[in-house]
């Protein structure tokens, strides 16, 4: 069986046993499998507003995805893009304001910039301590989230806060850092549809993390470091600074979710606004086979149920759209089960947990 | 200065007592399963899924301990899912507790939309149906009897012999499977009853994600404990010190914001675990699968 045939074939077993396994909860819960999987996959295919939702979901699973892959690919399980995308958003939201009066060609690259540095920045901790004190990135991912969602929070409730507004958010970012909606240009689409910009920089953050991974010397040593740390290290590879580099694109990869949320979508940060982007990011990148390419089209999958979730919330008696986040579970196992078949270890040797 | 001697109290030694019984439960859990050599990354879902159980067999049975047994059947299911990923599939262990955890993100809410027809929380359940203080003796009680299992019985001598080398402790007749299936089965347990304490014990309803890490700060506390089960007590000790002095600091320290003293827990995990890593030894097939070589 060719390479190529074999990755496609394994992540489709993966879903398709994860559907199985959800569709047998949905009807121990009391509601009909094949009605809810329709509302949950049909709805996504419409035309303009089914398809239109799924890829602006889709968008920041991408991100997710691929900051995700890339750890991967050093042996990191960076489970804190949450926390790194939280902090983002939250700088994203900082530079639209502080520089609100930039016009937009200096202010859409100051936002984003900074959204994607404090993510690298977030993210760059954990890769320190694992580096230097041996201590594991996915406790330290997680604490960090919890840190991230606590630091936002009171920052925006200290100094950015609408006086007045009941809700946890920031005011609106200047008009320079809001992005265009992709209805602007596409005709039949309508621009209250939120999919926007960030979904076509979504798509060349793809390309550019092949070319990261597979054409520049990092990206080699990275993918060295994840495969075999102790020949990388033999061949002269500092695996201390790899981790580090690893996680630091990984986490500036998460940060780019803030270009959706911050820039295209609500303009300002708003506490909460992650679904647990950074958690489905696992499952995308792992169904993607950690490739940019097997990520995109995985995101847009997860994008769809999520999009999916929301029918499922209304229209059936007792199935929520935690189905969804059960589901995303159920494929993170069986694709790491599915190792069965390879007898082969895709994490490099852990440090001590 | 006033607030120093606000914090320190006889209020604040039992609130540490009573904070570190979920952690020391889930941390002496994943001790067994650790020293087997399967890492446990899904005891934060384990808690979870004991957490909810609990709360829901609770309300409908009226009786704790029927909800306390339900937690504990909870945890086993839970736990078995990860030990046949890792012992049957060799799946990355990491990958799996991973799934496991983001399974108890989603499953609880699912299952308590279709039960209380509310995705958000459990119902209320009476002062007459909680267990504020068992748990407790549980948690402290298991302290020296996992230290003699581990240490004095058959048992504890196979499964550390398995979890160091794996390979000799199979050419001597010991069946490595069913050691590490027994390990992570009772992680599972323990770490359920400490969900189910959230639950049952210091609240009196399930919400979602109510563990907030606790079973990553159990891993943290075992690591600094060096897999040993008085040291492991003693870091659930701190650590819910350092939760009970943030809980008691809110409020009492002017001008901090108390998001900021929220974080303390969590910032004081990582500074426990970079400084003291190093100074510990995991046990040497730790993560590792086994397979009997034909």
């Amino acid at each position: 069986m060719s390479k190529v045939l074999r990755n496609l074939m394994f992540p489709l077993i993966a879903v398709l046993a994860a559907f199985i396994a959800g569709g047998i909860i949905v009807a121990l819960i009391g509601d009909d499998p094949i009605e809810t999987y329709k509302l949950l996959v049909g709805s996504a295919l419409s035309w303009p507003e089914g398809i239109g939702y799924t890829l602006f979901y889709a968008t920041p699973l991408v991100f997710t995805g691929l900051a995700v892959a890339v750890a991967f690919r050093c042996g990191l399980l960076n489970i804190g893009a949450e926390g790194q995308l939280t902090i983002a958003a939250f700088a994203t939201a900082w530079a639209g304001l502080t520089f609100s009066k930039q016009p937009a060609w200096l202010l859409i690259p100051i936002a984003a910039g900074m959204g994607i540095l404090a993510g690298a920045a977030w993210a760059a901790i954990p890769g320190l301590l694992k580096a230097h004190f041996g201590s594991h990135e996915v406790i330290n991912t997680i604490m960090m989230n919890f840190i991230a969602l606590g630091v936002a929070s009171a920052l925006t409730q200290s100094y950015f806060k609408q006086p007045g507004d009941a809700i946890l958010e920031t005011a609106p970012i200047g008009a320079g850092a809001q992005i265009s909606r992709l209805g602007k240009w596409i005709p039949g689409l309508p621009q209250r549809i939120p999919v926007n910009m960030s979904f076509i920089v979504a798509m060349i953050a793809c390309i550019l993390v092949y070319a990261f991974l597979w054409r520049t010397k990092w990206g080699y040593e990275i993918r060295a470091t994840g495969s075999n740390p102790d020949a990388a290290e033999y061949g002269g590879i500092s695996i201390r600074k790899q981790i580090v580099l690893a996680m630091a694109v990984s986490g500036g990869l998460a940060g780019m979710v803030a270009i959706n949320e911050v820039m295209g979508y609500r303009y300002r940060y708003y506490q909460g606004f992650s679904s647990g982007y950074g958690f489905t990011g696992i499952a995308v990148a792992l169904l993607g086979r950690n490739h940019p390419a097997g990520v995109l089209v995985a995101a847009i999958f997860f994008g769809a149920l999520m999009r999916g979730g929301l029918f499922v919330d209304i229209f059936t008696e007792h199935v929520s759209k935690d189905l969804v986040l059960v589901l995303q579970a159920l494929v993170i196992l069986f694709v790491a089960a599915e190792a069965l078949f390879r007898r082969k270890n895709r994490m490099a040797k852990g440090m001590p947990l | 200065m006033q607030w120093i001697t606000d914090l320190i109290s006889v209020s604040l030694l039992a609130s540490t007592i009573r904070l570190a019984t979920p952690l020391l439960l889930a941390a002496l859990g994943g001790l067994l399963s650790e020293r087997s050599g399967i890492i446990n990354i899904g005891l934060e879902g384990m808690m979870l899924a004991g957490a909810f159980t609990a709360a829901a067999v609770t309300y409908y049975a009226a009786n704790p301990w029927a909800g306390l047994l339900a937690a504990i059947g909870a945890g086993l299911f839970v736990a078995f899912i990860h030990a046949v990923a890792c012992i049957e599939f060799d799946a990355d262990q990491v990958v799996s507790g991973t799934a496991i955890n983001i399974l108890m993100l989603g499953g609880p809410p699912l299952m308590s939309g279709a039960l209380f027809q509310t995705t958000g929380s459990t119902p209320q359940l009476p002062q007459s149906s909680l267990i504020p203080n068992a748990p407790m003796a549980i948690a402290f009680g298991l302290v020296p009897v996992v230290w003699y299992v581990l240490y004095r019985t058959r048992f504890g001598l196979r499964l550390r012999a398995v979890g160091e080398n794996p390979e000799a402790a199979d050419t001597a007749g010991v069946p490595v499977k069913r050691i590490r299936y027994a390990a992570v089965l009772i992680s599972g347990a323990l770490a359920a009853i400490g969900g189910a304490y959230l639950s049952i014990g210091q609240s009196s309803l399930f919400t979602r994600n109510m563990s907030a890490g606790r079973g990553f700060i159990a891993l943290a506390a075992l690591i600094f404990g060096k897999w040993r089960p008085f040291q492991t007590m003693l870091a659930c000790l701190l650590f819910g010190f350092g939760e009970a002095a943030s809980l008691q600091m809110q409020g009492v320290i002017p001008h901090i914001r108390v998001e900021y003293i929220e974080i303390v827990p969590y910032v004081l995990t990582m500074v426990v675990l970079a400084g003291f890593i190093g100074l510990s030894r995991p046990p040497r097939a730790l993560g590792q699968p086994y397979a009997k070589e034909n």
